[in-house]
């Protein structure tokens, strides 16, 4: 019997693995300085921010899969994401 | 009608874990075209970085369905689509290209112009990361005088091919210009091209970290350069009458420009240019928004 295959990929997530493992530099959030204006919603290449809270304003980081680029960090306006260096 | 951060629609269209650069801006851009057209939208995608941040077979990290097609091919293929789509009724699902400066400005030209003079009613995007990033960083007619790659390691000698210009020249009903660096600005003209019967040319400047030699974290920064200092060019062109748009607006006036050392500094494609060259680069900036001012006046 020939085996026939039809390449068709499906959407998935983490087709490319936990790109969270890429990172030399983690960012972090100060909620204290947080002012809520979704910049780095906005920008984060990987649509790795997630919006949390019943009004979705508040952000976090899902850490399995940012790569670590530093945008966030480089676009906040209110300086409230530093990088830190990975164990 | 301008758009705010907070009314763009939460879901995501390029998923979590894809095979892109960190910093990428061709991911920025393929999330904010998702968001522009909340996933009712068909993407064909040439050879590029596109294809591989899409994800290895048997995965996809686009939630919409994606056709790879061969490089010279990508808005021919869409106009066939798109012909489809009339016979089966289906209105409401765009057909969008997305193609590199390399597969819209060199490889793919033919069939670009052929789908603009036909006025085929499909979206084309060119996400212009200024040379062949998936290959290796070779020049392509998109990268800018001066900058090196692997291919024009004494920095290049011609100047960047004028693709939206040369498409506004086939008198399609919409050619715009956007930048990964100002997301509302490109979701506004992806919107305003899907109610759009006709041919529509986005052209999206992307600054590339792993190609443009600078640290993943600045991709914002020299996008948003790029057009502070007038190297790149926000506007639209909508029934032959152009308008600049966002910042752009506000920079006619050259001396309300940035100086164009300080996008150029930021990258190390640049580092080995001259003081001459950067004179003849910046000659040439000036001629471009003489053109610009030109068809301001003439639309
Ligand atoms: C006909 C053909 N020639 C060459 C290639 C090899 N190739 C694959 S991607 C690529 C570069 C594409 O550059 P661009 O369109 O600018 O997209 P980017 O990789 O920069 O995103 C090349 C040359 C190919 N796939 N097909
Ligand atoms: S960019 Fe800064 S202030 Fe704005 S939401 Fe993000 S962390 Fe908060
Ligand atoms: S470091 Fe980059 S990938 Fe990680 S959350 Fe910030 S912008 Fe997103
Ligand atoms: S080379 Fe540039 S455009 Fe290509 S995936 Fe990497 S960052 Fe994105
Ligand atoms: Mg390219």
């Amino acid at each position: 019997m020939v085996k026939l295959i039809i390449p068709v990929s499906k959407p998935e997530e983490g087709a490319a693995g936990l790109t969270g493992i890429w990172r030399s530099f983690k960012p972090i959030i100060d909620q204290e300085k947080c002012k809520h204006c979704l910049m780095c919603w906005l920008y984060c290449p990987e649509g790795a921010i997630e919006r949390i809270g019943e009004d979705k304003l508040t952000v976090k980081i899902n850490y399995d899969y940012c790569k670590g680029c530093g945008i966030c960090a480089d676009i906040c306006p209110f300086k409230a994401i530093t990088m830190v260096r990975e164990e | 009608m301008s758009i705010s951060i907070r009314d763009l629609p939460l879901e995501e269209y390029v998923l979590l874990g894809n095979a892109a650069c960190p910093g990428c801006p061709a991911s920025i851009g393929l999330r904010m075209l998702g968001k522009a057209l909340e996933g009712k939208f068909i993407l064909v995608v040439p050879a590029c970085c596109t294809s591989i941040i899409q994800g290895p077979y048997p995965k996809s990290a686009i939630k919409v369905p994606v056709l790879n097609i061969a490089f010279a091919a990508s808005a021919a293929t869409a106009s066939g689509i798109r012909a489809g789509f009339e016979a089966l009724g289906k209105k409401d699902v765009q057909v969008v290209v997305w193609a590199g400066d390399g597969g819209t400005a060199d490889i793919g030209i033919q069939a670009l112009s052929g789908a603009a003079e036909r006025n085929e009613n499909i979206i084309y995007i060119c996400y212009d990361n200024e040379a062949y990033m998936n290959t290796g960083i070779q020049r392509s007619s998109a990268t800018p005088y001066g900058a090196w790659t692997t291919t024009t390691w004494r920095g290049k000698t011609e100047f960047k091919k004028n693709v939206p210009l040369i498409m506004a020249a086939h008198r399609v009903p919409y050619v715009a210009t956007a930048s990964i660096a100002y997301p509302l600005d490109f979701i506004a003209k992806v919107r305003k091209a899907a109610k759009i019967n006709g041919f529509k040319y986005i052209h999206l400047h992307a600054p590339c970290p792993t190609g443009w030699r600078f640290p993943s974290d600045k991709t914002i920064e020299v996008g948003r350069l790029a057009v502070l200092t007038g190297m790149w060019v926000l506007y639209e062109i909508e029934n032959g009458v152009f308008r600049l748009t966002g910042v752009s607006k506000s920079l006619l006036d050259k001396s309300k420009r940035k100086p164009i050392e300080d996008y150029l500094k930021l990258q190390g494609r640049f580092s080995k240019i001259s003081d001459e060259q950067i004179d003849l680069l910046k000659r040439h900036v000036d001629e471009l928004w003489m053109e610009y001012k030109h068809l301001m006046e003439s639309g």
